[in-house]
């Protein structure tokens, strides 16, 4: 086999393996619209977002609330976690000696490679009940942030770590040599061009915590509402499709469906989103 | 590329171990064969698949099609001839005594607190009350002074409908604290919760007490919530899953309906948190 007809063999391989990628999304697309179409077809949108609850075998379908619960633990959990894993990651890199970095590295990676299950357990053992002690119950949308802010930190902090070793070393080199200080190098130098992988990386585990599934169904609460305070209960879309799909039938499994319809757009919007600031931070360097 | 006998060897073992497999397989059929029908409760659905799926493990030629659609279409199909066997999860009516029914299992519920919880006994109304919110706090019903933490179950779990139908409640009077899907959640969340109240199975509260989980299963109206309860009936919350059929049955509705009923099937039975009936 000549070079050129390895080429054109891989080109179609590589093809082949990126139609197959896009066809799924689109297949995935298919088939909730065709799951959920029972419920599309017979309510009316606004009844989503006007109805006063959730009562779907009384044909009620109040999803807002649910879409409102999966945003807030996502963005608490992600407010936590980004300044907490970015400033870590430059402690790490620049400032931390040697031998506590290759401790820090051992202990995110060992952190970052914990199932789920196991934090959201953690989370009903631990934080739940220390809640409990300010306000009862203890399960609400504070404890969901916490426990998904644990579970993103690490690969936050690994992402930032890895973004940073990218910059280049000789705009280092050469700041130092300017007697430039550690603070005004990160500043200005290597957070300038870490910005769009940072970005990267806090956008795949944003879609990560929104998609997040088990440990908030079990420290969360599950009640659906629109929440008062940080301690109070809320549903995720994704806890709302887990606790009810076993047992629901017709117009309420279409009703879950849609959840995950809803749910599929949300994170759509949320890389338009990351794809407009990233546009903009270009065009601002 | 040449044949390399030393690569494909393997591939040609494993062809040879399949073709063992089917062979042998294909040798246990037995005269049972054909289509059954069977239609009703989606509570007893999910464990009648299950039954199905062994069921057709052990006689490859049937194939057993699980419908749901709720009691009275199991009860309507039936008497229609649409389907062989019902699935009716509650005791059947006087007026339908042209039907047979066959208990294969009891759903309870028992109410469970934490272990350290002073309240033992509750009654029926103090239970509404609880629910209800119209009874926040455990003082009130000689207990701590402590606001109570109600665990509801989530939309659609058959719990949840016995515990609504019992207290005669609709699930939007209740006012909860928190919404669970699975029995073991609660468990594992009132077992965490010195102040909350949870309904769970009766099969999966017992379980756990066993294996020694900080739980506690309330009386209710005097009745220990217990599977030997159950199964004496007087223990009030509670419902049998029935199997129903009409007239003669086919040999292939008889074989499937003792295969449920027969200890073999049991341990499915507890898996789904129902109580088998042991007929002798």
């Amino acid at each position: 086999m000549s070079p050129l007809t390895r080429d054109r063999y891989l080109h179609y391989v590589l093809k082949f393996f990126a139609c197959v990628s896009i066809l799924s999304l689109f297949f995935i697309i298919f088939f909730l619209v065709t799951e959920s179409w029972a419920i599309i077809e017979s309510t009316p949108a606004s009844k989503y977002i006007l109805d006063d609850a959730w009562h779907p075998t009384d044909g009620e379908f109040f999803l807002l609330p649910m879409i409102v619960g999966s945003l807030f633990v996502m963005i608490g959990a992600m407010l936590l976690s980004i300044p907490v894993g970015i400033f870590t990651a430059v402690l790490w890199q620049f400032y931390a000696p040697a031998w506590f970095s290759s401790i820090l590295e051992r202990i995110v990676e060992v952190l970052s490679g914990i199932p789920s299950v196991v934090y959201g357990f953690w989370g009903i053992m631990i934080i739940v009940p220390l809640l409990a002690k300010f306000q009862a119950p203890g399960t609400s949308l504070l404890a969901g942030i916490i426990v998904l802010t644990l579970i993103v930190l690490p690969t936050i902090t690994l992402v930032a770590n890895s973004v940073f070793q990218q910059v280049n070393k000789l705009h280092i080199q050469n700041a130092i040599a300017l007697g430039l200080s550690r603070f005004t190098i990160i500043r200005h130098i290597i957070f300038p061009q870490a910005k769009r992988g940072l970005l990267t990386g806090v956008i795949l585990q944003a879609g990560r915590a929104i998609g997040e599934t088990l440990a908030v169904l079990m420290v969360c609460g599950n009640v659906v509402q629109i929440p008062g305070s940080v301690f109070e209960p809320v549903r995720t879309l994704t806890s709302n499709i887990a606790l009810e799909m076993a047992y629901a039938m017709d117009i309420h499994r279409s009703a879950l469906f849609l959840s995950g319809l809803v749910l599929m757009l949300v994170v759509f919007m949320l890389i338009l989103m990351t794809e407009r600031m990233k546009f903009t931070s270009d065009n601002s360097l | 590329m040449p044949f390399n006998f030393r690569v494909m060897l393997p591939v040609i073992v494993v062809f040879f171990l399949m073709s063992c497999g089917s062979e042998q397989s294909a040798n246990h059929t037995n005269a049972l064969s054909g289509k059954l029908i069977i239609t009703g409760s989606s509570t007893i659905a999910p464990l009648a698949s299950e039954l199905a799926k062994k069921f057709e493990k052990s006689h490859p030629l049937v194939k057993v099609d699980v419908q749901t659609g709720g009691s009275s279409r199991g009860i309507a199909d039936v008497k229609r001839k649409v389907s062989q066997i019902g699935m009716v999860s509650r005791t059947l009516k006087e007026s339908e005594s042209d039907l047979s029914g066959h208990v294969i299992a009891k759903d309870g519920i028992s109410i469970i607190v934490h272990k350290d919880n002073p309240v033992n006994s509750l009654t029926s109304d103090q239970v509404k009350a609880i629910f209800q919110g119209k009874i926040s706090h455990w003082n009130s019903i000689d207990g701590n002074n402590e606001k109570i933490t109600v665990i509801n179950k989530a939309e659609g779990r058959s719990t949840l409908e016995v515990f609504l139908k019992f207290f005669q409640l609709k699930n939007r009077e209740i006012k909860p604290d928190i919404i669970i899907g699975d029995n073991e959640q609660g468990i594992k969340l009132v077992s965490h919760n010195k102040n909350a109240i949870a309904y769970v199975s009766i099969g999966t509260a017992e379980y756990s007490k066993h294996l020694g989980i900080n739980i506690k299963t309330i009386a209710l109206d005097g009745v220990e919530a217990t599977t030997a309860n159950l199964i004496n009936g007087t223990f009030p919350l509670s419902r049998e899953l029935n199997f129903i059929t009409q007239g003669k049955r086919s040999k292939l509705a008889s074989a499937f309906l003792d295969y449920s009923l027969s200890p073999a099937a049991f341990s499915t039975i507890k898996e789904f948190g129902f109580v088998p009936i042991d007929t002798r």
